[in-house]
């Protein structure tokens, strides 16, 4: 299978295979029956790992990404409240400085649910579709989604009560998310209602901060309090359509990590910080195929493996301009 | 023998009785949460069904009076039309109105649409047509109709006038005053009013306003203007009478005046907003447009 389809096929909630002996690279074999001789020892990898955090890369992208995340939600509410026309409406549909732009989901919901576009929709979701295409897809969901935010700090607060034995994680089948995609289009556009919109939590956080908090946040709060204390991130992982059309928009993207099976220690710390580990299984000894393996289309580009990488083995990487530059 | 030769195909390793109760667990678990999820989505359809998230919306909604369903389904619950909004007349719903939550709203009595931007701002705004750019001027819109609903508060039937904040000096509504300036709205509670009778709904209904402009510039205009005027394009002035106080005898020998809403009334609001008893002796019906009414 290509790895354009696998990584499709990932996103539709199939399980990573292990690649049979013959799919491996015999470069990538090398390394990894190298690596199995001369493996490191646990010592050796806390060392590491030491040096990684002192020299303060754990939380590089991280800031980024936060400061681009609230930034482009603060640019929403200061547009509003100083009536500056700089970024007027919300994440659903918006005009940055008078360009249309819209959001994909929600407008492939009120397409069909209205069964009529007119132009300005079309524009707006071809530009946004363009500048997803182009920065990874599913970035949207880690460097703009509001509720990835709170998600995440709730998810920091879930691994520390699992780590206490307070609670137990559940995890649920990924394919269920494409169950919920499915039905969720099948759904609008037979009862002609955009029914996926009144329980976005992404779209009631974007007008809860731009117009004002309502008893929709309560919706949101539950959702956070299940993710806390019932199963780690089971709104993007397990339900969220907005990530799978952006993950198909950016099946194609030029932007994504790249992994490099000989840099690699074998530590399994970027599993354990992924958002969506499964775009991950490269990292597992003897899973890669290449010597370097880009990451499928599910993965949000959110650089927390490039950061707690302690071997530099995780890297961003935009196709073609490695070779280029 | 099949099982063997799957076994044998695939490489695959038959699950161990473990792995099944934990793959049929995970099942049961995502079924579950596959019901809930789906479950509180179709909750959404309850107020809507039920007529509860029926609103007075904003000009050019695409709706009929008791039918929303293509306003809810073509609005990309953005609230671009608030920003715009210069009196700020528009909100956005919340979850209780199910599958009507993030779509546009006025109401009418805390804040009226009054069309100060007078180039129906918020229909310009949508990006998804939900507020249909088919209409251009205030007259064409159809937002309801309104009705003299309790005449015994109306203070002209009652033969009074009305003097001071015509919602009394906590008001936060504003209004366009062209008078006072042309461009800025500014709160009901700083024009205190002095009227013989009152005629708050006549003298602020902004398609009376208009026609009154109109029927001024018309006057104003000499000769070499003419031509100016008769570029006007479709309903730029409205072509009929929104609202007017007219005489009535309730038998007790005294007449009186008392507002009467005429076709021309497109349901914007104002009146119910201006109207200074409380409740208001005039609302506005949604379920009403002057082409339901006038058949």
């Amino acid at each position: 299978m290509s790895y354009f389809m696998e990584s499709l096929a990932q996103l539709f909630g199939r399980e990573p295979a292990r690649p049979a002996p013959e799919e491996i690279a015999p470069e990538v074999q090398e390394i990894h029956r190298y690596k199995k001789k001369h493996k490191i020892t646990l010592a050796e990898l806390e060392a590491e790992r030491q040096a990684n955090r002192e020299k303060g890369e754990t939380s590089r992208w991280l800031k980024r990404r936060w400061a681009v995340l609230i930034t482009v939600n603060l640019l929403f509410v200061v547009s509003y409240y100083f009536d500056v026309q700089l970024l007027e409406g919300a994440l659903t549909a918006s005009r940055f400085v008078g360009f249309h732009m819209a959001d994909l989901n929600s407008a492939l919901q009120v397409m069909l649910a209205f069964k009529h576009v007119v132009l300005n929709l079309i524009i707006g979701t071809v530009t946004v579709f363009v500048i997803w295409l182009l920065l990874g897809g599913r970035t949207f969901c880690s460097w703009v989604c509001p509720y990835h935010l709170l998600s995440e700090w709730g998810e920091k607060l879930h691994l520390w009560l699992l780590s206490k034995k307070v609670i137990k994680g559940y995890s649920f089948h990924r394919g269920v998310r494409t169950l919920f995609y499915v039905t969720f289009l099948v759904l609008t556009y037979a009862t002609g209602y955009t029914i996926y919109e009144a329980i976005s939590p992404t779209g009631i956080l974007s007008r809860a901060l731009i117009y004002g908090p309502g008893a929709a946040l309560l919706w949101v709060g539950f959702l956070l309090l299940f993710e806390v204390f019932i199963s780690r991130r089971a709104w993007c992982r397990y339900v969220c359509p907005i990530g799978m059309t952006y993950g198909m928009a950016g099946s194609l993207s030029p932007l994504r990590v790249v992994y490099s099976p000989d840099a690699c220690l074998f530590g399994g710390d970027c599993r354990t910080v992924c958002l969506v580990p499964h775009v991950l299984d490269a990292t597992i000894m003897g899973h890669a195929r290449d010597t370097a393996v880009p990451i499928g289309a599910d993965c949000t580009r959110c650089g927390m493996c490039v950061d707690i990488c302690p071997a530099s083995a995780m890297k961003f990487d935009i196709k073609g301009l490695s070779k280029v530059v | 023998m099949s099982d063997k030769s799957k076994t044998a195909k695939k490489g695959k390793v038959p699950l161990s009785p473990k792995r099944r109760e934990q793959n049929r667990r995970e099942f049961i678990r995502t079924s579950v949460l596959a019901a809930g999820v789906m479950g509180f989505s179709l909750l959404g359809f309850i107020p809507v069904v039920q007529g509860t998230s029926l609103r007075l919306r904003p000009p050019g909604a695409l709706k009929e009076p008791l039918d929303e369903q293509k306003f809810l389904a073509s609005c990309i619950k953005c609230g671009q039309c608030v920003q715009v909004c210069p009196v700020e007349a528009i909100k956005l719903a919340d979850l209780d109105e199910g599958l009507g939550i993030g779509v546009p709203y006025i109401d009418a009595r805390a804040q009226a649409c009054d069309f100060s931007c007078d180039g129906l701002q918020c229909v310009l705004a949508c990006p998804t047509g939900a507020l249909t750019h088919e209409l251009d001027y205030p007259a064409d819109t159809r937002m309801g109709f309104a009705r003299l609903d309790r005449p015994k508060k109306c203070l002209a039937i009652q033969g009074k006038g009305f003097k001071g904040q015509a919602r009394g000096p906590d008001f936060t509504g504003i209004l366009r005053y062209q008078e006072i300036d042309r461009w800025k709205p500014i709160p009901v509670a700083d024009y205190p009013y002095d009227l013989e009778l009152c005629d708050l709904c006549v003298r602020q209904c902004p398609i009376e306003i208009r026609i009154a402009d109109c029927a001024k510039q018309d006057a104003d205009q000499d000769r070499t203007n003419q031509a100016l005027v008769a570029q006007r394009v479709g309903n730029e002035c409205p072509p009929l009478h929104a609202i007017a106080l007219e005489p009535i005898d309730n038998g007790d020998g005294v007449t009186r005046m008392q507002p009467v809403i005429k076709a021309g009334c497109v349901g914007c609001g104002v009146c119910e907003m201006i109207c200074p008893p409380e409740p208001p002796a005039i609302v506005i019906d949604i379920d009403k447009t002057t082409d339901t009414v006038r058949g």
